[in-house]
C-alpha cells in the first residue's frame, strides 16, 4: 500500500502525537543530568525538581514583598491586557472589515489605508506609544490592539468580498436595506471567521504582548521572565514559558470550540 | 397586471456586445423559457432585469416605469447556486422575506421581526414549507439539504412575497432527472397559484417546452468570423406554446397586430 493511504488507528494516532513530546522531554532530561552530573551548581538545564520547587514557590506562597501569590498575579495581569487588546481589536476588524468588505465608497476610501497601516511593524512604534499614553496598562493594550486589528480588518474583509453574490443578490430581491444585509447576511457570517482570525492572531498578540512587558511593567508573565533573567533563573523561566503556552493554547481549543457550538451550520460548509 | 416591456436593449462590456436590439413585452402571469448557446447572455438578461447590472443603450419599463437601477422586492430570482443563507434554517430562510415585508421599526433597526407579528410570519413561512415539501426539515441548516432541497426553499423563499417577476436562472441544472421532473410539477403548481411572470433560463429544451407559455431563443443573428465580439446575440424565436393562459393569448394577439401594422 503507498504510504499517503495508510492511516493510523486512534489510539496510533494518540500514541504518534504525543511522540514528539515524549522525545523533547527525555532530551531535556538526558541532558540536564549530564550537566548537572559534571557541575552541581549549574543553572543552565536545571532538574525537574527545581521546578517543582520554584512553581511551589511562584504560586502558592505570598511573596515578601506584595503579599502577592506571584504566578497568579501575573497571570492575571497578562491575561486581561490580552483579552482587553483582542476584544477591542476584535470590535474594530469586525466593524471595519463588514463596512470595507459590503460598502464600496469606504473600500474605496479604507482599503488603501488600511493596507498600508497594516504594514507598519508595530514594535517599531511601541516607543511612540510609551511616550504618548505612558507607561500604563493604556499603552501595552494599544499595542495589542495595532498589532492585530489590520491583519482582522483585511482579513474579514476579504471574506465579505469572497460571500456569493447571489446572496446578496437575493437578499434585496426580498426586501433588505444595506443595513439589514449587514446585520442579517453579513455580520452572521462573518462571526465564525472572526474567531478563526483570532485564532491566528494569537500569537502575534502574545509576542507583543510580552515585549511590551518586557519593557515597561511591574506584573505580568512576561515582566516575570525578564525580571529573573538577570538570575538566571531558568527553574523559573522554563516552566513560566511552559505556562503561557498551556494558556496560549487553552485560548485557540476555546476558540476552536466555541466556534463549533455557536455556528453549527458552518461546520458543514 | 403586471406588464414588462423591453425595448431595444444593448449591451455590451468594453469591446464585447453580448445583447442587441432586445425586443419584448410581457403581459401578465406569462411563463418564458429562455433557450440559447452557452455564454450568448442569458444570464445576462437576467442581470438586466434585476437591475443588477444596467443596458448600454435601451430601456425596461416595467407596469411603465423604468426599471430600478438596483434589485427590488418586485423582482424574486432563483440562482442555480447560492441561493440560499447557510446560515439560517430551513424555517428562518422561509421567513427572511416576510420579516422584512413588515416595515416596523424593530425590523428596520434590528432587522428581525419579534412579537406576535413574529408568530404570523412564521405561520405564512410553515404554509410555504408544507407547499413545497420542507416541513420535515424546518430546523436544519441548508449544509444539510440535497440540492433539490435547497433550490426548493430558494423557490418558496422567493415566493411568499409574491414578487411580480421571477427570474429562474437554471435552477435544476444540477439536480438529477427525477429530481427535476418532480421541480417542474412543483414549479408549475406554484405559477399557477400565484399567477406571477416568471423568466426561466434553461439548457433543457425539453424543460422549455414542458414549463414554458412561451418559448424566447436567444442566438446571434449575424457572426463576424474576424471579430467574433462584434455582434451580440438576441431573441430570434418568439413562440407561443400550448398552455397559453387565456391574458397572454389576448396580449399576444394584440402585439402582433400592432407589429403587422406598424
Ligand atoms: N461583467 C462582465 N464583464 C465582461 N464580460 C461579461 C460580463 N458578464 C458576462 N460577460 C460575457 O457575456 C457573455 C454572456 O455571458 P452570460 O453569463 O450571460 O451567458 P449565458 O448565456 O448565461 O451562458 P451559460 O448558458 O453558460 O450560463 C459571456 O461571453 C461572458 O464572457
Ligand atoms: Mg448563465
Amino acid at each position: 500500500m503507498r504510504l499517503i493511504n495508510r492511516k493510523p488507528g486512534r489510539s496510533g494516532n494518540l500514541m504518534l502525537a504525543s511522540l514528539p513530546f515524549v522525545l523533547l522531554i527525555a532530551a531535556y532530561l538526558v541532558a540536564s543530568h549530564l550537566r548537572l552530573e559534571a557541575n552541581p551548581g549549574d543553572k543552565l538545564l536545571p532538574a525537574p525538581q527545581s521546578f517543582v520547587a520554584a512553581m511551589q514557590q511562584m504560586a502558592l506562597e505570598a511573596d515578601a514583598r506584595t503579599g502577592q501569590r506571584l504566578l497568579w498575579q501575573d497571570t492575571w495581569a497578562s491575561l486581561r491586557r490580552l483579552l482587553l487588546g483582542l476584544g477591542i481589536s476584535s470590535v474594530i476588524g469586525l466593524g471595519f472589515g463588514v463596512a470595507i468588505g459590503t460598502i464600496p465608497y469606504l473600500r474605496a476610501s479604507l482599503a488603501p489605508f488600511v493596507t498600508v497601516i497594516s504594514m507598519v511593524p508595530p514594535l517599531a512604534i511601541l516607543p511612540v506609544l510609551f511616550i504618548v499614553l505612558g507607561l500604563g496598562e493604556l499603552s501595552k493594550v494599544v499595542l495589542i490592539v495595532i498589532g492585530v486589528a489590520p491583519f482582522l480588518m483585511r482579513d474579514l474583509a476579504l471574506h465579505v468580498e469572497s460571500l456569493p453574490a447571489e446572496q446578496i443578490v437575493k437578499a434585496q430581491t426580498l426586501g433588505a436595506s444595506t443595513w439589514q444585509i449587514v446585520l442579517r447576511i453579513v455580520l452572521p457570517q462573518s462571526l465564525p471567521r472572526l474567531l478563526d482570525a483570532l485564532r491566528l492572531s494569537l500569537g502575534p498578540a502574545w509576542l507583543f504582548l510580552i515585549a511590551a512587558e518586557a519593557i515597561a511593567a511591574t506584573d505580568g508573565l512576561g515582566y516575570r521572565i525578564f525580571l529573573v533573567r538577570r538570575y538566571l533563573a531558568m527553574d523559573i523561566i522554563l516552566p513560566y514559558v511552559v505556562w503561557i503556552t498551556l494558556l496560549a493554547f487553552l485560548l485557540d481549543l476555546l476558540l476552536r470550540l466555541g466556534a463549533r457550538r455557536l455556528f453549527p451550520w458552518s461546520r458543514a460548509r | 397586471m403586471s406588464e414588462l416591456v423591453i425595448d431595444n436593449v444593448w449591451q455590451s462590456y468594453d469591446e464585447q456586445v453580448v445583447l442587441e436590439g432586445l425586443h419584448l413585452r410581457v403581459c401578465g402571469p406569462e411563463f418564458c423559457a429562455i433557450v440559447g448557446a452557452s455564454g450568448c447572455g442569458k444570464s445576462t438578461f437576467l442581470r438586466l432585469l434585476l437591475g443588477q447590472e444596467q443596458p448600454s443603450r435601451g430601456r425596461i419599463l416595467l407596469d411603465g416605469e423604468p426599471l430600478p437601477r438596483e434589485p427590488g422586492p418586485d423582482r424574486g430570482v432563483v440562482f442555480q447556486q447560492y441561493s440560499v443563507f447557510p446560515h439560517l434554517t430551513v424555517l428562518e430562510n422561509a421567513m427572511f422575506g416576510l420579516e422584512l415585508q413588515r416595515r416596523r421599526w424593530d425590523v428596520r433597526i434590528g432587522g428581525r421581526l419579534w412579537g406576535r407579528a413574529r408568530g404570523e410570519v412564521r405561520e405564512q413561512a410553515e404554509q410555504a414549507l408544507a407547499q413545497v415539501g420542507l416541513s420535515g426539515a424546518r430546523d436544519k441548516y441548508p449544509a444539510l439539504l440535497s440540492g433539490g432541497m435547497r433550490q426548493r426553499l430558494s423557490l418558496a423563499q422567493s415566493i411568499v412575497t409574491r414578487p411580480k417577476i421571477l427570474l429562474l436562472d437554471e435552477p435544476f441544472g444540477a439536480l438529477d432527472p427525477g429530481v427535476r421532473s418532480d421541480m417542474h410539477e412543483l414549479v408549475l403548481r406554484l405559477w399557477e397559484e400565484h399567477r406571477m411572470c416568471v423568466f426561466l433560463v434553461t439548457h433543457d429544451i425539453a424543460e422549455g417546452f414542458k414549463l414554458g407559455t412561451r418559448l424566447l431563443v436567444f442566438d446571434r443573428l449575424r457572426r463576424d468570423p474576424q471579430a467574433p465580439q462584434a455582434f451580440g446575440a438576441t431573441i430570434t424565436y418568439d413562440l407561443p406554446l400550448r398552455r397559453l393562459t387565456a391574458e397572454g393569448a389576448a396580449a399576444q394577439r394584440r402585439d402582433r397586430s400592432v407589429a403587422a401594422a406598424g
